[in-house]
């Protein structure tokens, strides 16, 4: 008896301690890191002084860092409201489709995201460019050149870009999951396809939509590459802004309590999802 | 089909078919221009590979490329021994929500984050920054991965002929060593593609913590999109979608790939 007990502490230990004393000494060690320094003083060159304060925080509600919070929430919102809107109806027709094409569509879905995400956001100056094959098509329709690039429609297109597979994926698999009988008993009772949608499809995926939103919001507030690139630097996001804090202004507790704001945004939404799971579940 | 539209789902075809052609035309056209003799990107001037023959001459580039390598390898390497065995020892004793969370988190923290979080701790430790720094970090991420990957595959996995090895009176190693590494072993190298295309694709991460005097190749990129376009970036592009795709299909031929991430 005594033998199999310890046989099993040495199956974890051998399994599980390595990996998880890797993640320990360099993820939770960072994180606790990030977090400790958003309550001291910057050192001059980086690093901090080991004096507490509340100044750093107090920071995020100066009007020069809430516009570029509120900027960011913004476009963040918009490029998750777009890839909802795009993503909905491709992952609910990807559910319906024979197994065979389904996995096709699917790796479809996911080849993009696989790729290097310069090349993908330089595929956007590419494109949007005014030489670029967008503008060349409107002259060549005698509508004249737009200034597309270097443009919050540019941003947007470009994480729009970067993130819809990460929409597509956990919704797909939420409507995927989801009984064909209870929309063929609504429809039975006679209610309309819209109807259904509204009350027994879209409500059942709920926690399909939150993650894909998480997956989306969050790290479209964190990027700092496409607004830099697609946005020519003329709107600062929150990543642009924490990246600076760290490898130009040097304030890293400022950047601390930025970046602790992303994981903070992170957690709140991670919580609706799973709270939108668990009421799922129990409907079911 | 003609019950999808009898239903009213026809106009569901329409975005669709948006979002395929929205995810595949911005890359296609890059793919196109690269075989474009034009000096200028953004116009045709007739079939060329010419870009690639300047791309293979650029020192920056090569250097760049050999970085990149050496910590895909070693990330590579690392992230699926660390990732199999955390797969293996969560599937068979873990409970605890917290470690599952745990294992998972790196994939869904923002790069940017890790990234800064990093940097501190190698500060505070006084680590000087190289490629062991970048590779230490694509580990944390890619481990996330191969354990994502190797678990989906250990949750379809038929247990009996562990049960019987042991049994037979096999030792657990030799019973890990000859029974559950081979059934596991789609899994796993599926997983080791992963963790690789994600390392050498990794920007913000390098970025971040390498050092200015060894830069890996996205980091080359970038400074290459940001001071201007030159025609080698649309060769170089279409060289590394290649690269992606082929491993990611050649991973999802061996396990249930789509499975595992959704």
């Amino acid at each position: 008896m005594k033998s199999t007990v310890r046989a099993r502490v040495v199956g974890r230990l051998a399994t599980m301690g390595p990996g998880f004393g890797f993640l320990i000494v360099f993820l939770a060690v960072p994180l606790a890191l990030v977090l400790s320094y958003t309550v001291f003083r910057r050192g001059r060159f980086g690093g901090v002084v080991y004096e507490a304060t509340g100044e750093n925080f107090t920071r995020l509600i100066d009007p020069l860092y809430l516009d570029v919070v509120i900027g960011s929430v913004k476009l963040a919102t918009i490029t998750t409201l777009l890839a909802l809107l795009l993503a909905y109806p491709t992952a609910y027709m990807i559910a319906r489709l024979p197994a065979k094409w389904k996995v096709i569509a699917l790796v479809a879905v996911v080849l993009p995201f696989w790729t290097n995400f310069l090349i993908r956001t330089y595929a956007w100056i590419v494109l949007l460019n005014s030489e670029g094959l967008v503008n060349s098509g409107l002259d060549a329709l005698g509508l004249g050149k737009l200034e597309l690039l270097y443009s919050d429609g540019a941003i947007v297109a470009g994480l729009l870009y970067a993130y819809l597979p990460l929409m597509i994926l956990p919704l797909y698999s939420a409507i995927e999951r989801l009984d064909p009988q209870l929309r063929e008993a609504s429809s039975n009772l006679g209610a309309r396809p819209i109807r259904t949608f509204w009350s027994v499809t879209l409500p059942l995926s709920l926690p399909g939509v939150l993650t894909g939103c998480v997956f989306v919001f969050v790290p479209s507030l964190g990027n700092f590459v496409i607004p830099e690139l697609l946005g020519g630097g003329r709107r600062i996001m929150v990543g642009n802004l924490i990246r600076d804090q760290f490898l130009k202004a040097r304030d890293w507790p400022f950047g601390s309590v930025l970046a602790l704001s992303v994981i903070g945004v992170l957690v709140l939404l991670l919580f609706a999802q799973a709270w939108a799971s668990r009421r799922v579940g129990r409907d079911a | 089909m003609r019950r999808n539209r009898k239903q009213g789902n026809g106009w569901l075809r329409l975005p669709f078919w948006l979002t395929y052609v929205f995810l595949y035309v911005p890359i296609g056209v890059v793919v196109l221009m690269s075989f474009n003799r034009n000096k200028s990107p953004y116009a045709w001037g007739g079939f060329s590979l010419r870009w690639y023959g300047q791309l293979f001459g650029n020192e920056k580039i090569r250097e760049g490329l050999i970085n990149t390598l050496i910590v895909a390898f070693g990330a590579t390497v690392l992230s699926t021994v660390l990732g199999t065995l955390l797969a293996v020892g969560l599937a068979r004793y873990n409970k605890s929500r917290l470690l599952d969370a745990l294992s998972t988190m790196p994939a869904i923290l923002p790069d940017l984050v890790l990234a800064i979080g990093l940097l501190i701790f190698y500060a505070a430790v006084k680590m000087t920054l190289g490629l062991h720094s970048v590779l230490i970090a694509h580990t944390v991420f890619g481990m996330a991965f191969v354990t994502a990957v190797v678990r989906a595959r250990l949750n379809h996995a038929d247990t009996s002929m562990e049960e019987a090895s042991r049994d037979l009176g096999a030792t657990p190693v030799t019973t890990f060593m000859r029974i559950t590494l081979p059934t596991l072993a789609p899994g796993i190298l599926a997983g080791a593609l992963l963790a690789f295309t994600l390392s050498i694709d990794e920007f913000v991460i390098a970025f971040f913590t390498a050092a200015p005097t060894q830069p890996t190749l996205p980091i080359v990129i970038y400074s290459m999109v940001r001071f201007g376009v030159t025609p080698e970036i649309n060769a170089l592009a279409t060289l590394l979608l290649a690269v992606s795709f082929t491993v990611v299909i050649a991973a999802q031929r061996m396990t249930k790939l789509t499975e595992a991430l959704s």
